[in-house]
């Protein structure tokens, strides 16, 4: 007869296992989420001490720190952001609906492949210089927003390419046999279906890269934003400001009224970020019930 | 080959739709179809059965060309729709699918409106009216039993409908286009034996019309609705012929180890 009793305790070196395994995991998973919250703490309490709605609406100034605000910042940010999204949306969806869908060279398409995730590990700096060297100088577009809309642009291409491609792999195939089947051309299977159905995630996924993009201080700082401004860009070839740069500014600052500025500027820019992310997740929740196979 | 005979003579005299002549598929190293030799004939059902990986359904998206979007397929030989090479350069497979249409093996409906289902076809060209691709829908809604089920629900969506509903669909969003060939790539393998049932029925009476291609794994289907059946076996034909000789009086000892259910 073999042994039928189902009661009793594992051995200890088991449990010890499975203890250790599970609570490494947790220190792993709460390490993680305790720093980013501290952080976010500390920017929440140091940022709210100084933004009111006084900052929020004036000008930076060299002189009080009472008086200065971030307005050109928050202008500029989002001109360079909606820059950025009109450069990198429209090839980075282009680029994706060609490489998954029409390219059929394997080689040549491993090939980009390959160059594409090597361009999105490309140290931002680098874009800088290119933005510097091509838009600034070259294309005398002199340190507009429109340079640098189109250095984070490119910046963010091949991040958007990503994700759009991941969007298109998500559409069924059989959506595309179906049409096919029915003497579709492959553009009309492209047009008709393939990208309806994967527009609302390429757009979630390009928001989400642009916003952490909108963050970024170093390709600014190279194409030449403007420390101290005493008004609001005119249009996109305009001179302009943006919040890391402000941000960064007065944290260097040697007078310490000013340095807590720069707290303020860090607030702002996250809740522009969360604002963003906020809008691609609602993008994608009201679209995502719309499309069932 | 074994039962070359049977293979190459047309089981009756009905006129031949497909004629394919030593057609041969390779995906990459993966010898999928080997010598192909067999004439499909029109107005009639055709059966392609074979254990899985057989080729069969390699065999059926040759004939619309479907094989086309796998880029690591090629196709030799000859494939003859009506006279006409569909492998020859000229040939546009976008008008041949036109001619060749299909249903596939899980019921795919667009996630568009009942309507717009079946009208998608019929906008393709550009070329219909209003009115025109009304009546179309209807009629082709008529034609695939699905009518008296749908006409108070036009507007909803495709996916809403059972499954068995769903391939009725897809069945009539492929008949609107009027084609020559229906090819069904295992129709009902997703579907309960009511729904099944009543594909079968449909099929049987598509015939008058239509020529239909059908592979199946399920033998009795296999039996019950297809005037003649093709055994396939590691990418051969292994033996061709009328359903009723097959079934019963099989020639080639592999084919009746199969439909008796001793290997496969």
């Amino acid at each position: 007869m073999s042994n039928t009793d189902i009661r009793g305790t594992l051995s200890l070196a088991r449990r010890l296992k499975g203890w250790l395994g599970t609570g490494l995991l947790g220190i792993g998973a709460f390490g993680a989420l305790l720093s980013l919250g501290f952080l976010l703490f500390v920017i929440l309490r140091e940022g709210l001490a100084v933004v009111d709605w006084q900052f929020l609406t004036s000008y930076p100034s060299t002189r009080s720190a009472e008086r200065a605000g971030i307005l050109p910042g928050i202008v500029g940010t989002i001109g360079v952001g909606i820059a950025s999204m009109l450069v990198a949306i429209p090839i980075g969806i282009a680029s994706a609906v060609y490489l998954n869908e029409f390219a059929t060279n394997s080689r040549t398409v491993s090939l980009l492949r390959a160059s594409i995730a090597n361009l999105a590990g490309v140290p931002s700096v680098v874009f800088g210089i290119l933005g510097l060297a091509l838009f600034v100088r070259a294309l005398e577009l002199g340190s507009s927003i429109m340079a640098a809309g189109l250095t984070l642009g490119l910046l963010t291409l091949p991040i958007v390419i990503v994700v759009s491609e991941e969007s298109l792999k998500s559409v069924p195939n059989t959506m595309r046999e179906a049409a096919y089947g029915l003497g579709a051309t492959p553009w009309q299977v492209v047009r008709h279906h393939v990208l309806p159905y994967s527009l609302p995630g390429m757009l979630t996924g390009s928001i989400l890269a642009l916003s952490r993009t909108m963050g970024e201080t170093a390709p600014l700082i190279l194409i030449g934003a403007v420390a101290y401004t005493a008004y609001l860009p005119n249009g996109p070839l305009d001179s302009f400001t943006a919040l890391p740069i402000q941000a960064y500014i007065w944290a260097f600052d040697a007078r310490p009224d000013f340095q807590a500025l720069a707290w303020g500027a860090a607030f702002v820019l996250i809740v522009l970020v969360l604002i963003g992310n906020l809008a691609a997740i609602l993008l994608r929740d009201r679209y995502q019930r719309r499309y069932r196979w | 080959m074994i039962g070359i005979d049977s293979v190459t003579t047309s089981p009756d005299s009905s006129r031949a739709i497909f004629s394919v002549d030593r057609l041969n598929v390779h995906y990459g190293d993966d010898h999928a179809l080997k010598d192909v030799t067999i004439e499909i004939d029109e107005h009639r059902v055709t059966a392609l059965i074979g254990p899985s990986g057989c080729g069969k359904s390699t065999f059926l998206r040759c004939l619309n060309r479907m094989n086309d979007l796998i880029p690591a397929a090629k196709v030799s030989g000859r494939l003859e729709f009506l006279g006409q090479d569909i492998y020859e350069r000229r040939v546009n497979p976008v008008i041949l699918r036109r001619k060749v249409g299909m249903v596939f093996q899980k019921p795919n409906p667009f996630p568009k409106s009942i309507f717009e289902n079946v009208a998608y076809g019929l906008r393709l060209e550009g070329k219909l009216n209003k009115s025109e691709i009304g009546d179309r829908v209807t009629k082709a809604l008529i034609d695939a039993h699905l009518l008296d089920e749908v006409k108070d629900r036009l507007t909803q969506p495709g996916t809403s409908l059972s499954g068995g509903q769903q391939q009725r669909l897809c069945i009539a969003r492929a008949l609107a286009v009027r084609p020559e060939v229906l090819l069904m790539d295992e129709p009902c393998s997703a579907l309960d034996p009511l729904a099944t049932s009543r594909i079968e029925d449909l099929i049987i009476e598509l015939k008058k019309d239509y020529t239909v291609v059908i592979v199946t794994h399920n033998m009795q289907q296999a039996a019950r609705v297809s005037d003649h059946t093709a055994f396939f076996y590691l990418g051969e034909l292994i033996e061709f012929g009328p359903s009723t000789d097959i079934f019963q009086s099989p020639k080639v000892e592999l084919t009746e180890r199969y439909i008796t259910g001793r290997f496969g």
